[in-house]
């Protein structure tokens, strides 16, 4: 078993006529947290996109576990436990929340089916998924909704999860509710590819770091070695912790 | 001169070229070159779609709006000389009253139908087109008084066109000199005519306008183009020429009904020809309506042979018969959808660019 | 939070109909009449719209050749009704039943698996591409009409009611016709069975989800191409069901007859909103009563009033009265 659970090798991604990514290199260790971060426009969605199978690499390989991944469909693609929380949360708003789960959860075909223990788990993690679970989805509120699209991502047990951005327009408390529902995730050692903004939110759970620009990877290294260095972060990041 | 002429819109293909100006003379001597009634029927049924599919171009290949809708306004146009000439008598005053309310009423149409397509998707509008153009067709066959019902209106032409009408006693090289050969030769004009307007409009800033449309209607709006008032305008240039084709039709056929001008069959018709020919090039337009006329009359009598031939396999034979010939055709608009999405113009002239560019890179 | 919101106003656009008609007809029985007639035609105006508005609200293909399935499920049923004569010729219901329900199973049988062919063969090649599809459904239609008239002949041939089926029952001073009834039930089977479907069935889960987001229905792992075929084959079996019921409706059946009724439909769609079903039902609920009501009240304009209910509701819902979320 490599220690990497998912690799990218000189990956570009053409949308179009536009040529967004540009020979990306990444490698997301088994079990850690792995952040992406970078500015606005980066290439870090596009990166997830392209991971997905939703955007087609025009160039280079994608390995997930050993095999390779890259001409693979979308649902192939999830169908080897990598789960999508996209930025825009995929809620289907005309569906209840319990629908929303039950679509996520491949293996039951009825709520019955479904992972009782682990429901109870996850609603622990996110009471209002158990709170709201008879109402339309798309009534919930910003940050009940993200909730629900983590814990549809987690429904079933899944080798790894990508999130981008899920602390993206929440309130600060609840970014710290989600910051606690991850770090429980990553107890149970699911690999965690994230995309995010809040610096706070990466620091507490990152474990290796990858910082993009321009479509490719300009640094990578640890998270611990980035949060003690001021000069880098603001050079890399423009800002300062 | 020709450049100003043709609107800088060339052929850009010597094939193109060549096969353009054999068709032009073709059309110009039809008379002389092919005798018999039946060929210059096929010859007028030509250039009236040619002026039919061009207009139709100027919708579909160069504004990106499907309509099916343009049946109507042909049949309006027929409609109108028919209605004038049978209530007013076969005078040109009379032309000219029903061709201008059948011009007035195909731009009062195409506005609504413009406006409309402002509040619906692209898919909405291609749907409602067609509803509205079935209405219209059951409108016609149901106000008898009016329209003549579901047999029409068969009705006198103005002296000078009309086939008893003789210029000349003796035939001048072989053809006689009639008011069949005027008509022929008025259509013949027209066809000309309509059709280089048409290429002025489409190669004009307004065209190009049109064309940025097509491409990225939101880039278009974004520049500052209001798209609604562009298509809309589109639409009435489209409608007002298939309404002249309509009056062509009218004026050659003396006669109207709705299915010599508003049936389903005929929209197909078009359809078939814009694709074949090729979308968005005008040219296509005559090409393909050259080809499907001469289809449509001999190709049957084609597979009438074939499937004598075949008479042994029943199965084969009634695939063949004549009367199924719109199998093959829609067979062949399939297929051309899919391999040819360009049309015969469009693969001629890439054909030439290729030719071009490979004798440029050698020199 | 209630989940109780359900937008009822378009729903109650049918009984509105029905009602503001009353006076224009006067005569309470005859407004009975043309009231179950409405229905049962809306209804099965009903199944056949069903298969084509999921198929555009699932995959965004617009099937301009629909109507090829309705006319090759009416013929289909002259074919098996004309062989089994002495079941329909009999006066017992029951035997009649035994005749039509085989016909309507043949009928769907024979629209799916076209359907299949017409699937993979018209319209895989030109997904996501409006316009191609467009002239390629209908050029579909047209060879497969064709092929109708090699098979069957290109005159229209009697699709008689079988005997038990035919007359009206009297309901006061109202004659209503017992096939029309019979139509009103079948309609309403189906319709209980698509929404059972989409409700309580996992597939019926994914139909709905993918509607709305077809990306994320595959990152979690379903591969909608198999469902969008298994849609499409279905759509076009209930269009060859509706076929059945259109040609019995009619008792003549032509080859051109899904032309006619394809316009019919599409304003349904657009009525009722592309992509919903519970949409189509009320567009041809309305379609189907106004085609009754003029066709008695002012026969010349009946399609027009088909068109003119269709533009006032746009004006009213651009999307139709059921839109579909993120569309």
């Amino acid at each position: 078993m490599s220690a990497n659970l998912l690799t990218l090798s000189g990956v570009h991604t053409h949308i179009g006529p536009y040529h967004i990514l540009h020979g990306v290199d990444l490698v997301v260790p088994r079990g850690e947290v792995t952040l992406l971060l970078g500015r606005n426009g980066a290439g870090k969605t596009t990166t997830l996109r392209t991971i997905m199978g939703l955007w087609r690499a025009s160039k280079g390989t994608l390995t997930f576990d050993g095999a390779d991944i890259t001409a693979l469909s979308t649902p192939e693609i999830a169908e080897r436990n990598i789960a999508y929380v996209p930025e825009n949360m995929g809620i289907f708003a005309d569906l209840t929340v319990r629908e929303n789960m039950l679509l996520a959860a491949r293996g039951a075909a009825s709520e019955k089916q479904m992972d009782q223990q682990r429901l109870q788990w996850i609603f622990g993690l996110f009471p209002p998924v158990q709170k709201f679970w008879n109402i339309s989805a798309g009534k919930l509120s910003g940050g009940q909704k993200q909730m629900l699209a983590v814990a549809r991502a987690i429904v079933e047990p899944r080798a790894l999860l990508i999130v981008d951005e899920p602390s993206k327009g929440l309130a600060p408390s609840i970014v710290n509710n989600m910051i606690d529902a991850f770090a429980q995730l990553k107890k149970t050692g699911v690999t965690i590819l994230l995309v995010e903004q809040n610096f706070g939110f990466a620091r507490r759970l990152g474990d290796s770091v990858a910082v993009m620009d321009n479509g490719v990877v300009v640094h990578s290294g640890s998270m611990l070695a980035l949060s003690e260095d001021a000069a880098l972060q603001n050079s890399l990041l423009g800002l300062a912790i | 001169m020709l450049n100003r002429l043709l609107s800088a819109d060339l052929p850009r293909s010597r094939t193109l070229a060549i096969l353009l100006l054999v068709l032009l003379v073709g059309l110009a001597f039809a008379p002389f070159l092919f005798p018999g009634v039946k060929a210059l029927n096929v010859a007028a049924k030509v250039l009236i779609f040619i002026v039919l599919v061009a207009s139709f171009d100027l919708l579909l290949g160069y504004t990106g709006i499907v309509s099916f809708a343009h049946t109507m306004f042909f049949g309006i146009g027929a409609y109108g000389i028919a209605i004038a000439t049978t209530r007013l008598g076969p005078t040109w005053a009379a032309l000219g009253v029903g061709l201008g309310s059948a011009l007035i009423l195909s731009f009062l149409l195409a506005l609504v139908i413009g406006l409309f397509s402002l509040r619906v998707r692209a898919i909405f509008f291609a749907m409602i087109t067609l509803a509205v153009a079935s209405a219209f067709l059951t409108l016609a066959s149901q106000l008898s008084e009016f329209t003549g019902g579901e047999d029409g209106l068969t009705f006198k032409v103005p002296e000078i066109l009309s086939p008893s009408y003789e210029f000349m006693d003796e035939a001048f090289l072989g053809v006689m000199l009639d008011g069949r050969l005027a008509s022929y030769y008025l259509l013949f004009v027209l066809a000309v005519v309509l059709l280089l307007a048409l290429l002025r409009i489409v190669n004009s800033p307004f065209g190009r306008v049109l064309q940025a449309i097509r491409e990225n209607e939101f880039r278009a709006e974004a520049i500052g183009y209001r798209v609604v008032v562009y298509r809309t305008i589109s639409s009435i240039l489209s409608a007002l020429f298939a309404c002249v084709a309509g009056a062509m039709l009218a004026l050659w056929l003396r006669y109207n009904g709705p299915d010599t001008s508003l049936s389903f069959e005929i929209m197909m018709d078009v359809l078939l020809i814009v694709v074949i020919g090729g979308m968005g090039t005008m040219y296509g337009a005559a090409i393909g309506a050259t080809l499907f006329m001469i289809a449509q009359s001999y190709l049957q009598d084609l597979l009438r042979l074939g499937s004598e031939a075949t008479v042994a396999l029943p199965w084969l034979s009634a695939l063949l018969s004549p009367q199924r010939w719109l199998l093959w055709l829609g067979l062949l608009f399939v297929l051309s959808v899919y391999y040819f999405p360009t049309g015969v113009v469009g693969r001629l002239r890439l054909r030439s660019a290729a030719r071009m560019s490979a004798s440029g890179s050698r020199s | 939070m209630k989940n109780s919101d359900f937008d009822w106003k378009p729903v109650a656009l049918v009984p509105l109909l029905a009602l503001l008609v009353f006076p224009l007809i006067g005569s309470g029985s005859t407004w009975l009449t043309l009231t179950v007639a409405g229905l049962a035609m809306g209804l099965i105006i009903f199944v056949i719209a069903s298969g084509l508005t999921l198929v555009f609200g699932l995959m965004d293909v617009l099937n301009f050749g629909h109507g090829l399935f309705i006319a090759l499920g009416a013929f289909v049923a002259t074919t098996v009704l004309g062989s089994m004569s002495d079941w329909t010729q009999s006066d017992e219901l029951w035997r009649n039943l035994v005749a039509v329900l085989p016909a309507m199973l043949v009928a769907m049988l024979v629209a799916g698996a076209v359907g299949l062919a017409f699937e993979r063969f018209i319209v895989k090649p030109v997904y996501g591409q409006h316009l191609k599809q467009i002239l390629i459904t209908m050029g579909g239609m047209i060879i497969g009409e064709e092929l109708i008239k090699v098979i069957w002949g290109p005159q229209q041939i009697p699709l008689p009611l079988p005997e038990a089926m035919r007359g009206s029952i009297l309901i006061g001073d109202a004659a209503i016709e017992k096939y029309r009834i019979i139509a009103v039930v079948v309609g309403l089977i189906v319709f209980g069975a698509l929404v059972w479907t989409l409700n309580k069935t996992k597939i019926g889960l994914l139909i709905r989800a993918g509607v709305q987001d077809r990306e994320m229905v595959e990152s979690l792992g379903y591969r909608i191409r198999r469902l969008f075929i298994g849609v499409f084959v279905m759509g076009s079996a209930l269009a060859g069901l509706g076929g059945v019921m259109w040609g019995l409706y009619q008792q003549t059946v032509t080859p051109q007859m899904g032309a006619q009724v394809n316009v019919l439909i599409f304003i349904v769609i657009i009525i009722g909103g592309l992509g919903s079903t519970a949409g189509a039902l009320i567009g041809a609920l309305l379609v189907g009563l106004m085609a009754n009501y003029t066709g008695f009240l002012a026969p010349k304009v009946a399609l027009f009033s088909n068109i003119a209910l269709m533009a006032a509701i746009l004006l009213w819902r651009p999307q139709g009265v059921y839109p579909v979320a993120n569309r």
